[in-house]
């Protein structure tokens, strides 16, 4: 059919050249993120920068709604979130160091997850860009040892379970709820969990990967059906690990608090964010002039995931929201109370923007058809989505470690660039080293002409 | 299609024949009204040169007309005409409401939608099927091409469309 006549799959292979000027200016970005972050750090000593004036008077309101809910709840819960008790202000910088490990370690995985589900539906339109996301677990070398670091040495700056004698009988310190979970919530179990699906998860991508080379070298359709299996295992390790992972790395964080619907919350916001970020790299590889044959059919359906995935956010995160609200327990409530009007309402504002960049935005700028194939809106909506769901994970985070010395300043930003160089960095690396187009892929010649 | 109209038709024996006819008989100066196929065929609206759907636009007013209606509803029954306190919160308790106004706006736009299609499209129940060619159902792809529509003879459309490969050429 028309206009693809030109391309034959078989004898091109396109590779992504990543120029020295290009590694040059994401090394600029990352030393920029470095020097924010230092002069952002250098403020918060000074406890220039910090909400420590606010800090007071967020103290009261916060303390109050914790008093009415351990009083409402008869006193078995005294909700005091890990800040509180002994704070100290690099703990600002362990926050934003976890906060961006587990948000860009979602996005690696992502991409893992991507293609695994596209070989296990079988589908054909996606083999013309899968190398993109194919690439992305690469960052889960960095990611996954960094967030082990902090759990170990600095865990109970960010988790309430792991501060001195939660679980001892007779210390000062005892917390009965948090001795009942201590079987699940506990340093050796923690590390195994993190290691060992950690592990699984670099595994299968690194068969996945080499099985997918192979496939540009030898052909056939051998190689697919291995890829389908190896795609299956993944989807069933990760259905497994998404949500505990949420739990340990997020919902832990409020140790009282829990959520049913935690596990699925994390997984979509991790999930849309991926799309937009495999969604995003297309786009400028073509502008950068590759991959000529993704046309605006194929972003077409990646508009469609991205619109349909912010609308399962939304779901999702309304779901969490509505029982909560409904059900009206204290010790459930104040999970939003703190969001909403404590901390001195540090966190409103962002509570809103969550809302309006994962929910209402890409919902307007996504709903038609020319919207999802044109290469502006789809821009847009790319834009609002990473950094809705970044203020999302801030928000799921943030709150619990820091309490009323939250903020945006400039040891977020500094972090923020640093870890998106890095991944840029990264992920470009990755993407030289194989064929930008999967030429031996059994439904490459269905993908090209994909016709919606 | 009302029987005043004098129709002739194509029959192809092959989806891709039929695609490429489609092109060659518009190159003719020839207007095409429609083609029926069995099944879907890929970019065939695109050489028809058909005009997208405007059913999307219907869907919308009908999704806000269903927003619109749901929470006039609520805000009625439940804030003016008879306030209950439920579970503590306000009257006007909009989270709550949300799950019945999202069901509000679907119920109007899947209804409505399909209201709007079998008007523009005329059908009702118990509409009599015009089928040109009971074939189409089956395994043959029909070309409808209006003769009264067209500055082309009844002679030239018929060698137009033989040319193309059609396999029978029939007058209705």
């Amino acid at each position: 059919m028309a206009g693809h006549s030109h391309f034959s799959p078989a004898n091109v292979e396109e590779h992504f050249e990543f120029s020295s000027e290009g590694k040059k200016r994401i090394i600029y970005g990352f030393i920029a993120g470095i020097v924010a972050l230092i002069i952002g750090i250098y403020l918060l000593s000074k406890g220039e920068s910090g909400g420590h004036e606010v800090a007071a008077a967020g103290h009261e309101a916060a303390n109050a709604g914790h008093e009415a809910a351990g009083h409402l709840s008869g006193g078995a819960a005294s909700h005091q979130p890990a800040a509180e008790e002994h704070y100290d202000w690099t703990n600002r910088i362990w926050a934003n160091v976890w906060l961006n490990a587990v948000f860009f370690t979602g996005i690696s995985v992502v991409g893992m997850f991507f293609v695994s589900l596209q070989y296990l539906a079988k589908a054909g339109w996606s083999s013309v860009l899968k190398r993109v996301p194919e690439a992305f677990p690469k960052f889960l070398y960095v990611t996954l040892p960094i967030l082990l670091a902090v759990f170990i040495f600095k865990g109970d700056v960010i988790f309430h379970w792991m501060h001195h004698g939660v679980t001892e009988v007779g210390s000062e310190n005892y917390d009965k709820i948090i001795a009942g979970k201590s079987g699940y919530l506990n340093k050796t179990f923690f590390i195994s969990r993190l290691i060992g699906f950690g592990a699984i998860w670099l595994i299968l991508w690194n068969m996945l990967r080499k099985k997918s080379i192979e496939e540009d070298l030898v052909g056939g359709t051998e190689i697919f059906t291995k890829l389908v299996r190896i795609g299956v295992a993944f989807i069933v390790i990760f259905g497994l690990s998404s949500s505990m992972f949420a739990w340990d790395w997020v919902m832990s964080i409020d140790t009282h608090w829990f959520s049913t619907m935690f596990g699925w919350y994390m997984f979509s916001s991790w999930h849309v964010t991926g799309l937009a970020i495999i969604t995003l790299t297309v786009l400028l590889l073509k502008d950068k002039g590759y991959m000529s044959y993704v046309n605006e059919n194929h972003l077409h359906d990646m508009g469609k995931f991205m619109f349909a995935f912010s609308i399962f956010w939304s779901y999702v995160w309304f779901s969490q929201f509505l029982l909560i609200y409904y059900a009206n327990f204290p010790e459930e409530t104040i999970y939003f109370l703190e969001r909403w009007e404590g901390h001195n309402k540090i966190y409103k504002t962002s509570e809103i923007l969550n809302i309006l960049f994962n929910f209402f935005f890409p919902f307007l700028v996504l709903m038609t058809r020319d919207a999802k194939r044109t290469r502006i809106f789809l821009m847009i909506a790319c834009f609002f989505i990473i950094s809705g769901h970044y203020i999302d994970f801030y928000q799921m985070i943030m709150p619990g470690v820091l309490g009323p010395h939250g903020g945006y300043g400039l040891v977020e930003f500094g972090m923020l660039t640093a870890f998106s160089c890095a991944f840029i960095y990264v992920i470009s690396d990755e993407l030289t080293k194989a064929s930008l187009v999967a030429k031996n892929h059994p439904f490459l010649i269905e993908a090209l002409h994909h016709d919606i | 299609m009302s029987s005043t109209n004098n129709y002739i038709l194509g029959v192809y024996d092959d989806e891709d024949e039929v695609l490429h006819a489609v092109s060659e008989v518009k190159s003719k100066g020839i207007k095409i009204e429609e083609v029926y196929t069995p099944f879907p065929i890929h970019g065939l609206d695109t050489a028809l040169g058909h005009p997208r759907t405007r059913l999307p636009i219907a869907a919308f007013m009908f999704g806000c007309l269903g927003l619109v209606c749901a929470q006039a509803l609520i805000n009625y029954t439940m804030v003016f005409d008879w306030p209950m306190i439920i579970g503590g919160k306000d009257f006007f308790a909009l989270p709550d409401w949300i799950p019945i106004t999202f069901e509000g706006t679907v119920l109007f736009t899947a209804f409505g939608l399909v209201t709007t299609f079998c008007i523009s499209n005329d059908l009702y129940p118990g509409k009599k099927p015009e089928i040109l060619d009971i074939r189409i159902t089956d395994d043959r792809f029909v070309m409808a091409i209006n003769v009264d529509k067209n500055k082309k003879s009844a002679a030239d459309i018929k060698k137009a469309l033989k040319d193309s490969g059609a396999v029978e050429v029939n007058v209705k």
